[in-house]
């Protein structure tokens, strides 16, 4: 009842400004995050490279992903480890 | 040499066409040698909204195809001396021009004016590429609706992948009554959603419709509420420092009896 008295007089607090800044919020983290399939080529080649320094990887099983969720877009990569490299903890 | 200004927006109907024909205005009146190109080929509308839809003899697509030289393609206003418009061909598609063609014409109406405003079609096609190919910098319109503001964002990313940094950003037909109901999203909410720099703001001013009928820009007129918003960006664009304009609920009795008194 009061909700309705308070959008009778226009106040709303849930005013549609809001509504449409966060749905313009969301789709944008979506629309922002449709990068190429080749950069997401090159990303794995960086990583695979970077990793490689400290271990053995094996890149024909190596995943990475962008998974969005409702509010956030998160960079998900799954790398099977096939050895340690020796010697990798005392180049540092 | 001039500089080559693009206005965009990705959306149609956010009013480009409108803001190109009121920027070029206002930069004549500023005494600036000013010509408008509506790269809109086979939509071209910039004609008619400055009232020179009569005087078209060579458009963009003839200078380009090399049927004149440009000088020929270019319509003087009626009203100022140091205003051109350059005409988008009407019968022709957006891929009778390539980028590098629109280049090319860029330089070379920047020798001979201190600004060239060049009217960009809607969408992120071949008409967007070829309208851009030839800018220094870029102009993003928008108003403050969810469907413009984000194809405005995606412009803004399109602009970055070729080269076009620092686009600055006017929000147009601001309603103050529903802004100040919470019914329409305010400035600050559109800059901290695209995060680019704001350039000006410009009312709703249903002046623009009656201006549009007649075939001379608002700018012109001293009390519309959307001329002082276009001048203030113009002398903005010529690098003076002007505040923000405070945009009036003119639609309130008060400020009905102001206007009818031109107080």
């Amino acid at each position: 009842m009061l909700e309705l008295i308070q959008k009778l007089f226009g106040k709303d607090s849930n005013s549609s400004k809001d509504i449409a800044k966060e749905r313009l919020r969301l789709v944008l983290v979506h629309d922002r995050v449709n990068v190429s399939p080749q950069l997401m080529e090159t990303l794995k080649d960086d990583m695979f490279k970077a990793i490689s320094n400290y271990m053995d990887i094996n890149e024909k099983c190596m995943e990475v992903n962008l998974t969005h969720t409702e509010s956030s877009v998160t960079l998900v990569a799954n790398i099977p480890v096939t050895s340690m490299k020796r010697g990798a903890m005392s180049k540092r | 040499m001039g500089e080559v200004i693009v206005i965009t927006s990705g959306k149609g109907g956010v009013g480009k066409t409108t803001t190109s024909a009121n920027l070029g205005t206002g930069f004549a009146l500023q005494g600036k040698k000013v010509v408008l190109v509506d790269a809109d080929i086979g939509l071209r509308n910039l004609d008619v909204v400055m009232g020179l839809e009569n005087r078209i003899v060579y458009d963009l697509v003839d200078v380009t195809d090399g049927n004149c030289r440009l000088k020929q393609a270019l319509i003087r206003d009626k009203r100022y001396e140091s205003l051109y418009l350059l005409p988008a061909a009407q019968t022709r598609d957006k891929n009778a021009v390539t980028p590098e063609q629109m280049k090319q014409l860029c330089d070379e109406l920047k020798q001979d004016f201190d600004f060239v405003i060049i009217d960009c079609p809607a969408g992120i096609e071949q008409g967007f590429k070829n309208a851009i190919a030839g800018a220094d910098r870029a102009i993003i319109v928008t108003t403050p609706e969810v469907s413009a503001v984000r194809d405005a964002d995606r412009i803004i990313g399109l602009l970055e992948s070729e080269g076009k940094h620092n686009p600055k950003l006017i929000v147009n037909r601001i309603r103050p009554r529903m802004v100040k109901k919470g019914d329409m999203m305010n400035i600050d909410d559109i800059i901290e959603i695209l995060a680019i720099d704001l350039l000006g703001i410009i009312p709703e001013d249903d002046y623009i419709v009656v201006s549009t009928n007649r075939g001379e820009p608002a700018v012109v007129n001293p009390i519309s509420q959307a001329s002082t918003a276009y001048k203030n960006i113009v002398r903005r664009l010529m690098g003076e420092n002007i505040p923000l304009m405070v945009i009036e609920d003119n639609t309130s009795f008060f400020n009905k009896l102001k206007k009818i008194f031109n107080l």
